[in-house]
């Protein structure tokens, strides 16, 4: 029996997709293989990119050894996100946690200053996150894509909630959606199809929430293998977007990883590195350790 | 590449319904065959030949690897899948710590003392390295071999030799041969002169090659000598040709039915990268990427639990959540003033919800509804975490006989259900908690002292 290498070409391709605009643009998608699988036939023409998350308020629980790289900025988040620029980062990823109503209810007319002024001081493409929380995300998310329009950031998240009032204002302001559904391939799927009946299918990005190493890193990692395969495999129209595994926070909010720095380091480099082999095409990280060591360790 | 029962038929003797076998007619134990319920030993008609290739067609795509003898063996291979969400990873990798003889006697014992004893507690289980190889550097025989016996004597675990010299190779399994060690690395240059070694006392051998395609006349050559346990190291410089390697291989032996590749297989992240933090990386790699044995130069506390939690991850069976008895549960020593808290069944969710109430140190009541094993939001958003459903579960539970206050918590996620539940539950009042767990901290101290006002 004469062994042959097995393989393996697939007939779909994930779309690609343009974050930022002029010199800020940073393409994510467009490979017709699975993650890492360079030796199968086929191209992934852009790598997946790393982004380092910045809050919009100082973070009420301060780890010692999270915020350390960042010093005093932390308190200010043009400069944090500034800084995170000098660990190499592809994009910045800012959450407006402090518009939780459970949080300091920031206006969403203050929120959306803050991205703009924030989009005038960085030069890499800006990534922006709501809360959470559905209502006030459907206030403060089409109050960004306004006052920042035709900068063409990446939003969300947009759920099956307020996808009509966050969708819209992304459509007509010329943004990108996050689409986030709760670890459930079919509730992914229809918040896409629901989505696409008005906003092109190259304006959505995919959320599918990332669990952490020993938080349910195991849902997020078969789910987002699963989302990439029946994309690129079976060429399905409503799973060909790019992924985004926003796992920063989650990591960094375990025990383990608060109680001592190598431990924490790993906790988010093996969640990001799973989640980097399982397909996501952006990944969202908090420490620039972590970020180093991955890209040293997948020879980038 | 699995055989039917109707081609198995038609290579049994099946002339007289003898029945020997416990089966009524050979077609009915061609059958059982097929789906592994029966072995072919119980026809005692066949040919030698026949009965081997019967065997080799019933064997798994991936052979069974045993390394180690008694409690501490570890098996591997039998997979019979390439992603997990595809039915499940069986056999979890063999996680080893790699000990060269040219270490200083305190660093070896403190690796053996490690190695030994490091373990821990995480969701009932209990998680460990498993295994320790042992590398000759030195050029000194004596030396490794009083290494090998040291390590022989002091623990339990299952041991890898490595050595490029086979005389020395074979006279440190010599020294441990009763405990199965894996004997590294058999080559294309020493593999004739290794057989009649391995076959005086069979051990599993770790096959190397500089290429997947090097190691098939190996593996070919193996067989026929009837050594069958054995993994491969298909000679990966990096990561990226080691994903490769390790994802042609199990494509080989699961989709092409390809025997020579169909074998577990080992990898050293010890030898791939230099530093601490990125050798661990690596070895996460692997466990993503179907390795069977992972060599690491080292670990500590910090280093190993994140390891072993993704391995346990990686190899959970995906078709039953994990989940946790519906009930209600007393954490503390609740009185009848005590809080009632509610929540899915989803392992994972009553391990962060009782752990967060822990933590206050306030003794409540949890109960525990039967969602599935699915989460709160995704219970819900299922139907399985719904205000009937929710409370006839709290009506079912007798929580109602231990508590004054009939007040409960719901998941301030599912808040929504608020409505259903207040008309499920006459008499009950609804109050709505934290959206996640991370907020009972600052919010069960608070409503405990308010409901002993």
């Amino acid at each position: 029996m004469e062994y042959k290498a097995p393989k393996e070409a697939y007939k779909g391709m994930v779309r690609e997709v343009t974050i930022g605009k002029g010199e800020k643009a940073m393409k994510v998608g467009g490979e017709n293989i699975l993650p890492f699988h360079f030796f199968d036939e086929g191209s992934l023409p852009n790598p997946p990119r790393f982004a380092l998350e910045v809050l919009d308020m100082e973070p009420a629980e301060k780890t010692p050894h999270l915020i350390e790289p960042f010093g005093d900025v932390i308190s200010d988040p043009i400069k944090w996100a500034k800084k995170c620029e000098g660990f190499g980062v592809d994009a910045i990823c800012l959450t407006l946690v402090s518009t939780d109503p459970a949080e300091k209810d920031t206006s969403a007319e203050m929120a959306a200053q803050l991205v703009k002024r924030m989009l005038a001081e960085i030069k890499k493409p800006l990534i922006v996150y709501g809360s959470g929380d559905e209502k006030k995300d459907a206030e403060v998310l089409p109050k960004v894509a306004q006052v920042c329009a035709g900068e063409n950031l990446l939003i969300g998240p947009v759920q099956k909630e307020n996808f009509e009032a966050v969708g819209k204002a992304v459509l007509d302001n010329g943004h990108v959606a996050i689409a986030q559904s709760p670890i459930d391939i079919n509730l992914l799927k229809e918040l896409n199809v629901k989505l696409c009946k008005f906003l092109p299918p190259e304006r959505v990005i995919i959320d599918p929430l990332s669990s952490a190493l020993g938080y349910g890193i195991e849902y997020s990692f078969s789910l987002i293998e699963r989302v990439k395969q029946i994309g690129v495999i079976t060429k399905d129209s409503m799973t060909m977007m790019p992924i985004i595994a926003n796992l920063g926070a989650e990591c960094w909010k375990t025990k383990q990883a608060k109680e001592n720095k190598t431990q924490g380091l790993l906790w988010e480099g093996m969640t990001a590195l799973s989640l980097y082999l399982a397909g996501a095409n952006i990944l969202v990280l908090r420490h620039p350790e972590t970020l180093k060591s991955i890209k040293e360790t997948i020879g980038r | 590449m699995p055989i039917s029962g109707s081609e198995i038929v038609k290579m049994l003797p099946g002339k007289k319904p003898c029945k020997d076998c416990g089966f009524p007619t050979c077609f009915a134990f061609a059958m059982k065959l097929a789906t592994g319920g029966a072995t072919v030993d119980k026809c005692i008609y066949l040919t030698p030949e026949v009965k081997a290739k019967l065997e080799d067609l019933l064997a798994p795509a991936i052979k069974l690897v045993t390394i180690g003898a008694g409690d501490n063996k570890v098996q591997v291979g039998n997979e019979e899948v390439i992603y997990r969400h595809e039915k499940t990873y069986v056999h979890p990798p063999g996680i080893a710590i790699l000990i060269s003889d040219k270490e200083s006697e305190a660093k070896v014992n403190e690796k053996i003392k490690k190695v030994n004893e490091l373990n821990f507690s995480w969701v009932g289980l209990t998680l460990k390295a498993d295994l320790i190889a042992l590398q000759f550097e030195s050029g000194d025989k004596n030396k490794f071999l009083a290494l090998v016996k040291k390590v022989n004597d002091s623990s339990n675990l299952g041991i890898i030799l490595i050595s490029e010299d086979l005389n020395v190779l074979f006279a440190a399994r010599d020294l441990c041969a009763d405990k199965k060690p894996l004997l590294y690395p058999i080559t294309k240059e020493n593999i004739d002169q290794a057989i009649p070694k391995i076959k005086e006392k069979p051990t599993p051998v770790g096959v190397r090659g500089a290429s997947i395609e090097e190691l098939i006349p190996l593996t070919a050559k193996l067989k026929e000598a009837g050594v069958d346990e054995a993994v491969l190291d298909p000679g990966s410089k990096n990561l990226m040709e080691a994903v490769r390697d390790q994802t042609f291989i199990r494509r080989a032996a699961l989709k092409q039915g390809f025997r020579p590749l169909g074998y577990p297989t080992i990898a050293f992240p010890c030898f791939i990268a230099k530093d601490g933090l990125k050798e661990v990386l690596a070895a996460s790699v692997f466990i993503n990427k179907f390795t069977a044995v992972i060599v690491l130069s080292d670990f500590d506390q910090y280093s190993l639990l994140p390891l072993l939690v993704q391995r346990l991850n990686i190899y959970t069976d995906p078709r039953f959540p994990m989940a946790v008895e519906e009930k209600y549960y007393e954490i503390g020593t609740p009185d009848e003033n005590a809080p009632v808290l509610i929540t899915s069944n989803w392992a994972l969710t009553y391990f962060i919800v009782s752990s967060a109430i822990e933590a206050t140190k306030v003794s409540s009541f949890l109960c525990v509804k039967d969602a599935e094993g699915l989460g709160v939001l995704t219970g819900w958003a299922a139907g399985k975490f719904s205000g009937d459903s929710v409370g006839a579960m709290v009506k079912k539970s007798g929580i109602e006989n231990k508590v004054k206050n009939k007040k409960i918590v719901i998941p301030g996620r599912v808040a929504r259900i608020k409505g259903e539940l207040e008309d499920a539950l006459p008499g009950w009042e609804i109050i709505i908690g934290p959206r996640e767990a991370a907020g009972i901290g600052a919010f069960l101290p608070e409503y405990a002292k308010s409901l002993r006002k």
